[in-house]
């Protein structure tokens, strides 16, 4: 249990993976800019994450690993993620209609998100079992969500502010995730056991 | 080089990948949603900027709603006759000729011919502002000038020129982000070939306004007992017409004592110079202005 924990908290608040790993940058800027939209993706992510985590290494340890061939690891989890996402897609517009259409756009735009590529990845990497990498997964989608929602709130108040000339639009946004990022680097003294 | 290993590898991909695809082909026949395929034509038809002036959430939320709901063809501001005649050809109906509309600000107080009540210095939204004591401006209706229309405008079509909202109207495509945006209520859609309109939408009673601004409108009724298609109504001290009934005859426009009824050929009191001169008739000659008082109360 505790072994989870810290996991989870690993990937949340020290290795974030949006803000320390800079993984997800292009959801991370380009659907941060209302806390409404901002909610429905991180969401979105949560979701596919936990369960891509869950199939890629379950993949991998009964197809790849038997036969040698863990090389093939990046293409094989590129096919499960973006059949996964497919059929998650079209499995809510069926049952889950309400769900369907307040993730909206989000669902398809996570297919080619390379932070659900990375989960994957480290998963395999960092040698965890089937609860580590669904914890793993379902921790960094947590993440992710609360760093999309902290920039959309930051940029829903920078839309209020008298922003010199040259820093409005993207670059301000640039450096508020900028700052964002330096400020969860201070999680890495949090030393936790493991 | 192990030929083996390389043949193993490709079979397991492509073993593994045939079984994604039927896997996902399974998955699209039985999880498949009946769609009527006329939505995706409509879709095509529309301009696809996703305004919500038709009042829908979208392009696509609008097509669905033709076809399920039934909805108007001719909803779209964007596209207008053209695409209404293009969605209608899909759903089989006739389609009603549309009246392209435009938007128009209410307010003709420019910054020297409304009083102001404070300066202002802060956020640059009207909505903020409207809170404190209804703007900067002596009168509580008028055009605030920080330019949420602005904002809300996708087309480009509003600017801010001397604290008063104006609307090009080549460029307004009647959405009506604006009217919803704007915290005083100021903007109406108006026919586009409107000549005519009451440059003014304040309540207030006929001596209170003439303290707070130049060119507000008093409540006289004047235009009201001169229109001659009786298209013109005072209700809460300020006059409205009634553009159903409104022929462009511009009677109202000469008559006016206030003279903020504004015609289209005389244009909107685009510049301070514009509006100081149509004003001093009203306002610099006292003796007229009393007399006109007289006309007015009896």
């Amino acid at each position: 249990m505790l072994n989870l924990l810290v996991i989870s908290i690993n990937a949340i608040l020290i290795e974030n993976f949006v803000l320390v790993k800079f993984l997800g940058c292009c959801p991370f800027l380009g659907v941060s800019k209302k806390s409404e939209t901002a909610l429905g993706m991180g969401l979105a992510v949560v979701f596919t994450m936990t369960l891509a985590s869950a199939m890629t290494w379950l993949f991998n340890e009964f197809v790849l690993k038997p036969f040698d061939l863990e090389y093939l690891q990046t293409i094989a989890f590129i096919a499960i993620i973006a059949t996964l996402v497919q059929i998650i897609e079209m499995f809510l517009q069926k049952s889950i209609p309400s769900l369907y259409s307040a993730l909206g756009i989000y669902l398809p735009l996570i297919t080619t998100n390379c932070a659900v590529l990375g989960v994957a990845l480290l998963n395999i990497n960092n040698g965890y079992d089937f609860i580590s990498s669904v914890v793993y997964g379902f921790s960094a989608g947590v993440g992710f969500l609360v760093a999309i929602l902290l920039l959309s709130a930051i940029r829903e108040r920078i839309a209020y502010s008298d922003i010199p000339k040259p820093f409005r639009g993207f670059p301000i946004v640039l450096i508020a995730a900028a700052i964002l990022s330096i400020s969860f680097m201070g999680f890495q003294g949090l030393k936790l056991p493991f | 080089m192990d030929f083996g290993s390389i043949l193993l590898a490709f079979l397991i991909m492509a073993v593994f990948g045939l079984f994604l695809g039927l896997l996902s082909a399974l998955a699209s026949k039985f999880l498949s949603v009946k769609k009527d395929e006329r939505i995706d034509l409509i879709v095509d038809q529309l301009p696809k900027a996703n305004c919500g002036g038709c009042g829908f959430a979208g392009c696509e939320a609008y097509a669905q709603a033709i076809v399920s709901d039934g909805a108007p063809v001719n909803k779209c501001p964007v596209g207008g006759d053209k695409v209404a005649a293009a969605v209608a050809k899909v759903m089989g109906v006739e389609s009603k000729k549309t009246v392209r509309m435009r938007a128009q600000v209410l307010c003709s107080g420019t910054t020297s011919l409304a009083n102001r009540k404070y300066n202002y210095a802060g956020l640059e939204d009207c909505l903020s502002v409207a809170k404190l004591g209804n703007g900067p401006k002596e009168c509580p209706y008028g055009c605030i000038g920080l330019g949420t229309c602005v904002k809300a405008c996708q087309f480009g079509a509003i600017k801010v020129e001397n604290g008063v909202a104006v609307v090009e109207y080549e460029k307004c495509h009647a959405c009506g982000m604006c009217v919803s945006a704007c915290p005083q209520k100021l903007i109406q859609l108006l026919p586009f070939d409107t000549d005519v309109w009451v440059g003014c939408r304040s309540h207030d009673k006929g001596p209170v306004v003439r303290n707070l601004c130049k060119v507000g409108c008093i409540g006289c009724g004047i235009c009201a007992k001169n229109c001659p298609v009786g298209a013109i109504m005072v209700t809460e001290s300020v006059a409205q017409i009634d553009y159903e009934k409104c022929i462009n005859c511009g009677t109202c426009v000469e008559k006016c004592p206030r003279k903020i009824i504004w015609s289209g050929k005389v244009q909107m009191a685009l510049g301070d110079t514009l509006g100081n001169d149509l004003v001093p008739e009203t306002v610099e000659s006292p003796k007229r202005r009393r007399k006109t008082d007289e006309t007015t109360s009896e």
